[in-house]
This record gives structure tokens, sequence and C-alpha cells, in this order.
């Protein structure tokens, strides 16, 4: 990329503190992000899982949304009409996953919902979040005000040893569980807090003001326990735990029930519930529920050890012309130390232990469809 | 013996009419942990410029071309087993395949170690 275009890229709070630190910077959603430190994927992948890692998540986007009244169920009645959860029922510092739909059921973003007692608070995908801020703006504004939270840092820790390292800062994390979430003071910083991740693993996600991320970042990395990740092993992380990147996995074309999300959209939603429907796309998605849809994002995984990347097709067998699905993400699971992937299939040939072909450099290698997440999550429930 | 060197990071040594080849140790510095190596077949005719061999790290898939042209007479079976040899000792033990020089002349467009490391300076 020429330099010219990276001075247009923007920059987190943390850049300095990743340049500092040996961090390789590559443009990514109009930021410029590490993709790697100086220990490299493998080693940060593998240290995430056995002590703890740090990651700067700044790029993604974090919004309030107050209703009018003052009720934050007037709040969450709102959102309702926009995603297919059940948003009422998250109580004040409990958190839940949801998706934007569209009119056709397709996703526009995924994101996190959190209720913080006279408001909520929603983190979405860096490349969606001026997307979202303004189809909240246009849906929503008759009842709620939005706002958009630009001046707020995000990390996350994850691992084994989150718990630790951040209690030394926060002693009440020990007694949050995961989707936990809330105001917390860290280091005497105003943080968001909860018991949530990207990785699978047991860990936190901190909303911290800008301008004392370095310093709330300079501690934890203080922990010989905690090192800092780039984006090369956040993603192999997620995917072997199994989790969907928008844009990849996930988007438009896609509705919950095809990516496999029927687990997010509680029965207070669907057909019969008490409040069943009322978000877009709910005929094609609610149809789907009780029909089933025609495809499905599936995991996996390789008999060999060459690696299935984001854009292969599948095939049914070895000689047929006609692929029947694409892989969209695709890579080497250093935990499992074999490749994995996750892709979609016709629902017919989406049951686990299905073997189907991708096409890899002109030869169709042998893969199973195998259950996610790949590596057991370890979150405290 | 003689090490030659092209600008897409690969290495070559020559004895007699045969050629090894490998990638460089700036080349896998800029890989990252190397997982996967698929080597070409024995016997099979490369061109120059030809993609002979892919080396995949845990994010991306990489080509290594052929620097000359030539036939595979042998691969380094060794990494296919332990791929992460890339890393530990790119212009050694990791070795990719061996040519049997197709056209000697090809050599003058390589670069000499002097030469490559100024292109990678």
């Amino acid at each position: 990329m020429l330099a010219s275009d990276k001075s247009s890229l923007r920059r987190t709070p943390l850049h300095g503190l990743h340049v500092a630190r040996g961090g390789k910077m590559v443009p990514f959603a109009g930021y410029e992000m590490p993709v790697q430190f100086p220990a490299g994927v493998l080693k940060e992948h593998l240290h995430t899982r056995s002590a703890a890692g740090l990651f700067d998540v700044s790029h993604m986007g974090q919004l309030a949304l107050r209703a009018k009244s003052g009720k934050v169920e007037d709040a969450a009645l709102a959102l309702e009409r926009l995603v297919p959860q059940d948003m009422v029922a998250v109580a004040p510092g409990r958190q839940r996953y949801a998706q934007f739909t569209n009119s056709d059921g397709g996703i526009l973003d995924d994101l996190m919902v959190a209720n913080f007692g006279d408001h909520l608070f929603l983190v979405v995908n860096a490349a969606c979040k001026a997307e979202d801020e303004a189809h909240l703006r246009a849906h929503l504004s008759d009842t709620c005000i939005i706002d958009s939270l630009p001046d707020r840092a995000l990390i996350a820790l994850q691992g084994p040893k989150a718990e630790s390292a951040l209690a030394k800062l926060c002693a009440d994390v020990t007694t949050m569980r995961f989707m936990d979430t809330g105001p917390r003071k860290v280091a005497g910083f105003d943080c968001f807090v909860s018991r949530s991740g990207y990785t699978g693993e047991d860990g936190f996600e901190i909303s911290v003001p800008a301008e004392q991320a370095e310093a709330l970042v300079a501690l934890l990395l203080d922990n010989p326990d905690v090192l800092p990740i780039g984006l090369g092993a956040r993603d192999s992380l997620r995917l072997e735990a199994g989790l969907c990147l928008y844009g990849h996995d996930l988007d438009t074309t896609t509705t919950p029930v095809e990516g496999a999300l029927e687990w997010s959209v509680q029965k207070s939603r669907r057909s019969g519930g008490a409040r069943a429907g009322g978000f877009p796309g709910a005929e094609k998605i609610l149809s789907q529920f009780e029909k089933g849809a025609s495809r499905r994002r599936v995991g996996l995984r390789a008999q060999g050890r060459a690696p299935v990347r984001e854009g292969a097709l599948l095939f049914a067998d070895t000689a047929s012309t006609d692929d029947i699905g694409k892989v969209t993400s695709g890579g080497f699971g250093p935990s499992l130390n074999a490749p994995v992937a996750m892709g979609y299939l016709p629902t017919a040939l989406a049951a686990d232990g299905t073997q189907i072909f991708a096409e890899v450099r002109g030869q169709r290698l042998p893969l199973q469809v195998a259950a996610m997440p790949f590596v057991p999550n370890t979150y405290k429930r | 013996m003689t090490t030659l060197f092209t600008s897409d990071h690969e290495w070559l040594r020559i004895e007699g009419d045969v050629a090894t080849i490998g990638v460089t140790d700036y080349a896998q510095s800029q890989l990252g942990d190397v997982v996967f190596v698929e080597l070409p077949k024995v016997g099979r005719a490369l061109k120059k410029a030809e993609a002979a061999a892919v080396v995949e790290s845990v994010k991306a898939a990489s080509d290594v071309y052929a620097p000359i042209s030539g036939e595979v007479i042998e691969v380094n079976e060794a990494l296919a087993a332990e791929p992460a040899l890339v890393n530990s000792d790119a212009g050694g033990k990791a070795w990719f395949f061996k040519l049997k020089i197709a056209d000697k002349s090809e050599l003058g467009g390589l670069m000499d170690e002097a030469a490559y490391k100024a292109h990678t300076a």
C-alpha cells in the first residue's frame, strides 16, 4: 500500500504502544492495526490459550442507547424492532449477542448488547459502525437517544490468566460470570467491564476512556502472564472457537438460521412467542425456523495438513463440476495443530461427519463436517 | 559452489548442473510461523517463474516460483513432516527442491549475495 494511503487510516489510542512493542501495522477496517507482534501469530495464539493475551479492539464501535422515557425497558423494546433477539429479558448487568437484520432476513451486522441499568450499551463491528449508527438513528430516534462513544478505547484480555491479571487492578471481577457486564473502576479508571470475548477463552472486554487506555494497558502488560496479541492470532483464536467474523461468515445474504445462530434467537421472538416477529426479515427468518433453510454454516476439518482458506469452493465429490458451497473462513488452528475452516453447505450435507471436498490449487482435498467449537470453550458460566 | 538469489526471496545453490532451491531467511521472517509446505512432484518439468511450491503460515499462503527452468530431481520430504524447519533453518535444512538446470544462461539474471542484501536492505 502506498504511504499516502496509509495517512488516511485512523489510529486507535494504543497506536504508539503497538509501534513501541514492535507491532507489524496493517490497514484493517479503516484503521492501522497490529497484525502481529514480534512473538508471531503462532506463539501469540498459544500464549492466549495458556496464559493471557491482550487485544486492542478500539476500532470497534461503542454506542449508548437511551430511551427518551428514561426506562431501559423502552430502549430494549425499541431495539427489538431491529434485532430478532429478546432484549427485554437482558437483566441489568448482563449482555447478549444480537444481529441487525434486513428486510430479506440477511444480517447487517452482529453486535453485543449490554443492559447498564438505565440504558443499553452496544458494541458493533468496526467496518459497520457508521452504518449501524445511521440505522439506529433512522429507526429509533422517535423514542431513543443514540450516542456514539468515539472517545472510548476497547481492549480484550483473554485466557486462563486473564482473571488473575485483571483482579490485580479490579478485585471485583472475580465474582463476574460469563456475559456479566457493567461499569467498574479498573486501576481507578472509569471502565465498562464485561466477562466475554472472541477467543473461546474465559476473559474480559474493557471499555476505557481513550486518554487512559495507554496507562491501563501498560499496567496489564507489566504482568509477565500478559502479552499483546495482533489481529492474526485474534482470527485463528476465534476460528478455533467457531465464532463468526462478520463480512465473511455472516453478511447481508445469510440469515441467522442459515448462519447456525438459532441459539441466539430466543423463543419469545419466534412464532408463538410473547413478542414474535416485529424485526426486519421476520417473515423469512421465522419461516426458516419452521421449515429449515436450504443451506447452513458448518465447521470443516481437513484430513491432511493443507489449510483450506476463505473462498475455496466445496464439492460433493472429486469429479463433479458444480460446487455446492464455499469456505467463508479457513486457516491453520495452532491449538489443534491442524487446518480448520467454516463455510456454507446444502442442509442435506451439513450433518457432522459428512465428507465433502474443497478445491485447493486445482486439487480436491477431503474435508469432514465437524462440530464447533473446534476447541472447547472455557467460559466461567 | 555458488549461491544466487531472486527478487522473490529464493536462494539457489549451484553444484554442477544441479540447483538446490529454498526460501531466504528474510522470506521466512516475513511469512511468520510456517505450518504447511507443498512441494512439486519429482520428475516435473518446471518453467522459469512457474509456481513450483507453496508455503503457508497460520495466516496466509505464498507461492514459491521456479527461479530457473529445469526438471525436479529431488524434494525435501522432511519439510512435509516439519514445516517449522523453514523458520529455524531457511538457508540450510529447509531446502525445498533440486532442479536439473535446463539452461545455464538463465542464471545470469540472478543476484549474488551482496546484491540480494542490498535488495532487502
